[in-house]
Parts: C-alpha cells; sequence; structure tokens
C-alpha cells in the first residue's frame, strides 16, 4: 500500500500511469478514426471540450463529464447535420470546430470569477494529474475496452462495408453512435494529458504508425497501443530532461516514431 | 409456387419528393432470376435497397419471408487502405466457418487467395470474392448490385453462368442489377425494365419487342437484341466464341412460350 501511495503521490509517476491509460484506449480508437477517416471529426469534438468546460463550471459538474457532455451533443448534432448535404463535411467541421473553440473561449472570458489554466487546456498539463484524473481514465480505459471487445465484428464490419454489414443485420446506426460516446469519453479523459489542441494527433499517429507494421486490423491497434505507450513514455521523458511542455512532448515522440518507422527499410505488409 | 421470397406491392420510394421508384409492384420466388435492367437513375440501386430492407419506403410494402437469408454482392468494395485485411480474415467476419469460406471461394474460383491483401485483388476478383462471401451466407436470396462490374468479357459470360448454376446449387432466389445486356438476356429469366416505374417486364425475348423498352434504350439495342434471340441457343464473346451454350438455351428458351406480359 505504502509503495503505490508513494507512486501515486508523484506527480512524474501519475502522469506517466494516466499517460499510458490514455495511449491504451486512444490506441484502438485512433484505429478507427483512421479507417473511417475521421480525423476532422475528432478535431472538432476536441475543439468543442472547451466549451464543455465553460459549461461545466456554468451548472457545476465535474468538468470531465461537462466535456462528455458537449462532446456527445456536438457529435449527435454532427450526425444529423451530416444528412443535411449541402455543405461538404469538412466545410460544416470546420464551422463547428472552430465556432466550439471560440464559443468557448468567448463563455469561459464571461466568468472571471473562474481561474483557469488556458494554456494547460488548450496543450495539456500532463504534469498536474491527480488520482481523481487517474480514476477517470482508468474507468473510462475499462468500459472502452470492454466495448469495443464485445462489439468488435461489428464496429470492423461495418467500418469495411457499411451497407454489407446492414443487410447481415449488424446495427450499423447504434454502433456509431457508441463509437462517438467512445471518442467523446477519450477526449474528455485524454484533454488533460496533451490538451484539446493536440488529442487528434494522439489518436492518429500511433495508429497511422502501426498501419505500417501490420497485417490484420487486430495488429494494428495492438500495435497503435504500443507505439502509443512509447510516445508517452519517450514524451514524458524528454519533458523530464529537457524541462519542455509534457503534452506536446509526447505528441512530438509519436511523430519522431511516425517518421522512424515509415523511413524504415522494413518489409512491406500487405 | 412457394411463398414469395421478397413481395413488393405498389413500392414508392421518394426523395426530397421527387420519385425514384415508383409503384413497383414485384414478387420473388426460389428458383428465379430476376434482373433489373434500366437508364442511369432510373431508380436500380434504390429498389435493390428496398428489397435488401436498408432502404425506407415513402409508400407501399416490402415483405420479405420470414428469416431470409440474404447474400448481398455489392457493386463495389470500397475499402480504406489503411484498414489491414486479408481475404480470409474478410470470409471469417461473415461469421461462418473456415471450411465453409474456403469452399465458398473455392466455388467462385478464388480459393487460391485465400492468404492475399484485399487491397491487392482485381475487380474481377473483387467480385468473386464479394460473391464467396454472399455465398457462404448460404443464402435464400442472392442480390446483387452490378456484379460484372470490372471483370472482362470472358469473364462476365462466366459470371452470369456461375450465378445461374448457384442459384440451382443453393435453390435460392436471385436479383440483380445489370448493363450487360446482352449477357443478361442468355442468363436470365426475367428482366425488369425499369424507370422510377416499371416499363415493362417479362421474359427476355419478349421485352426486346415491347414498345417501353425499345423507347428506354432505343431500336438498335432493341433489334440487336431481337436478332440476338432468334440465335439464343449459343452466344459469342468479343472473339467470336461460343461461351455457356446450353445454359443459356436452356434459361431463356423456355421462357417464350408463355408471355407474363405487364
Amino acid at each position: 500500500m505504502t509503495i503505490i501511495d508513494a507512486v501515486l503521490n508523484d506527480f512524474f509517476w501519475r502522469a506517466l500511469i494516466g499517460g499510458l491509460g490514455v495511449a491504451l484506449i486512444a490506441g484502438p480508437l485512433g484505429c478507427f478514426v483512421v479507417w473511417r477517416r475521421m480525423a476532422y471529426f475528432g478535431d472538432t469534438l476536441a475543439h468543442s471540450a472547451l466549451l464543455g468546460i465553460a459549461l461545466s463550471f456554468l451548472i457545476s459538474v465535474p468538468l470531465n463529464l461537462g466535456v462528455m457532455i458537449t462532446s456527445v451533443i456536438l457529435a449527435v448534432a454532427l450526425l444529423l447535420f451530416s444528412r443535411n448535404k449541402t455543405l461538404a463535411t469538412d466545410t460544416l467541421l470546420g464551422i463547428l470546430a472552430h465556432s466550439a473553440l471560440a464559443i468557448g473561449l468567448v463563455a469561459l472570458s464571461f466568468m472571471p470569477d473562474v481561474r483557469i489554466d488556458l494554456t494547460g487546456l488548450l496543450f495539456g498539463d500532463l504534469l498536474a494529474m491527480d488520482r481523481n484524473d487517474l480514476l477517470w481514465i482508468y474507468g473510462g480505459a475499462i468500459v472502452i475496452l470492454a466495448l469495443l471487445t464485445l462489439l468488435w465484428r461489428g464496429l470492423l464490419m461495418s467500418t469495411i462495408h457499411e451497407e454489407l454489414a446492414r443487410v447481415e443485420g449488424v446495427p450499423v446506426e447504434r454502433l456509431r453512435l457508441i463509437l462517438m460516446l467512445m471518442f467523446a469519453l477519450v477526449i474528455a479523459v485524454a484533454m488533460k494529458m496533451v490538451g484539446v489542441l493536440l488529442i487528434t494527433a494522439l489518436l492518429i499517429i500511433p495508429a497511422a504508425t502501426a498501419r505500417r507494421l501490420a497485417s490484420t486490423p487486430e495488429q494494428m491497434a495492438a500495435l497503435a497501443v504500443v507505439f502509443g505507450f512509447m510516445a508517452v513514455t519517450g514524451g514524458l521523458s524528454m519533458s523530464w530532461h529537457l524541462d519542455t511542455p509534457a503534452g506536446p512532448s509526447v505528441v512530438v515522440t509519436a511523430f519522431v516514431t511516425f517518421m522512424a518507422v515509415y523511413s524504415s527499410r522494413l518489409p512491406r505488409v500487405p | 409456387m412457394s411463398d414469395a421470397l421478397v413481395a413488393i406491392e405498389n413500392l414508392t420510394v421518394r426523395f426530397e419528393g421527387r420519385p425514384v421508384v415508383d409503384r413497383v409492384n414485384l414478387s420473388l420466388h426460389r428458383g428465379d432470376i430476376i434482373t433489373i435492367i434500366g437508364p442511369n437513375g432510373a431508380g436500380k440501386t434504390t429498389l435493390i435497397k428496398s428489397v435488401l430492407g436498408i432502404q425506407a419506403a415513402t409508400s407501399g410494402r416490402v415483405t420479405r419471408a420470414k428469416n431470409l437469408i440474404i447474400g448481398y454482392v455489392p457493386q463495389h468494395l470500397s475499402l480504406e487502405t489503411t484498414l489491414p485485411l486479408s481475404v480470409k480474415r474478410f470470409m471469417l467476419l461473415s461469421g461462418r466457418p473456415l471450411a465453409e469460406c474456403t469452399s465458398a471461394l473455392a466455388r467462385t474460383g478464388v480459393g487460391h487467395l485465400l492468404n492475399a491483401s484485399v487491397h491487392h485483388l482485381s475487380g474481377g476478383e473483387q467480385q468473386r470474392l464479394l460473391l464467396a462471401r454472399a455465398l457462404a451466407r448460404r443464402p435464400d436470396l442472392l442480390v446483387l448490385d452490378e456484379p460484372a462490374q470490372g471483370v472482362d468479357i470472358n469473364g462476365q459470360a462466366a459470371l452470369y453462368d456461375l450465378i445461374r448454376q448457384l442459384r440451382d446449387e443453393l435453390n435460392c432466389g436471385v436479383i440483380m442489377i445489370s448493363h450487360d445486356l446482352h449477357l443478361v438476356m442468355a442468363a436470365t429469366d426475367k428482366v425488369i425494365c425499369l424507370n422510377q416505374h416499371i416499363c415493362c417486364s417479362g421474359s427476355p425475348a419478349d421485352i426486346s419487342h415491347d414498345p417501353a423498352f425499345i423507347e428506354t434504350f432505343g431500336q438498335p439495342v432493341a433489334e440487336s437484341l431481337a436478332v440476338y434471340h432468334h440465335h439464343h441457343n449459343h452466344s459469342h464473346d468479343l472473339h467470336g466464341n461460343v461461351v455457356g451454350s446450353e445454359h443459356s438455351g436452356a434459361a431463356t428458351g423456355h421462357e417464350e412460350c408463355h408471355h407474363d406480359h405487364h
């Protein structure tokens, strides 16, 4: 007990444990972001997190919960909006992403009593992770990993061919909604780590790196977790030794790994 | 005749008020091969999707037989290359055991591709893979959306031939969309010419004389088909080789005597 306490009392270990937890869920979810071309979508949800924080203060709920609720509302709004094909999806996402960010900033400025660390929200404050955050991360990880395991075949099938999946009785719409809820959850827990502007990087860079080496979807998900772990440990050591901001350091490490893997002379994988 | 696998009654599908499928009646039984032809934008795919149950009707009814298993062969397998996937894995995602997957692949002539990546298949191989996947489900009804797309002319005849054989083996119903008029005429029992509504339908030989068909596809096409049907005991590929002689004759020949003209 004392050892665990000692570990959890140390901000560096808390950051590491939290970061690994986030990487554990960002890996497989990131694969779906890559497979379903949802990078912009992830960005939009992440940008809305700031609005969620303003909302949390307004109705006094925990920050993570507020962020999750806003993400879910935005995700559903996007689903409904995208049925109306007047605007291209990327235009729509661009509008909503930046508007959500701007509205969040404006809303927060109306709350002078609320003292928040804006830089921390935008770029992450991994080293300020507390025990409560760890609880959120690992609680979220258990829920997400359980859902992914349970729904894996259906999720994969509806990603490969939506209509074929539907004909075979896969509840495509319901799975899409569950996937969005999982994104909302991962954004709520990853926000503290890398900040709203860098969350998408954490989702897609390890997954994209894994693609180069994987020959099955499961391999890709597992490798994405491994590359996520590497990014977190590498980024934190970098931050520790060079005194760089932790969140961006994690993303830089992920990017360096990505470049290294893609420029290496490894045999091509189908 | 047994109960219909799918019965469509007075089906209308509108997109933003514009009717895409207009008051269509259709019923499909075991052993039927029905081919839907029609110009672009005629609502063929929408009609197929209604059969599949993935397109809501604006009005009218689509009734499917209880516990109907549908094997669907979509137009494309447009895969995201970021998703690593082997043929074997794609087949196994159908939920069928490996033995059945491999025998289905062998049946459609792509058994040797079991361990290949789906991203490296040619158009024809993809179509055969999709057909194998539909087959592995042991369908009561096979629904194909332009199955011969991306397949060369020899392959096309062989593919339609295979579809007919599968109909016999599985005793299933088949409904498909096709643009390959000549091949369709040889491979099908009943042709439906769709242009939002059903312009005409009947045996291949009948509809090539139908004024509505001639109006939709033009005199030259209709004439070429009519001429073709006077020699319908065999067909030719581009090189003049005879393809599928016995089968095409058997499939169309007997239809000529009874007219079910609508």
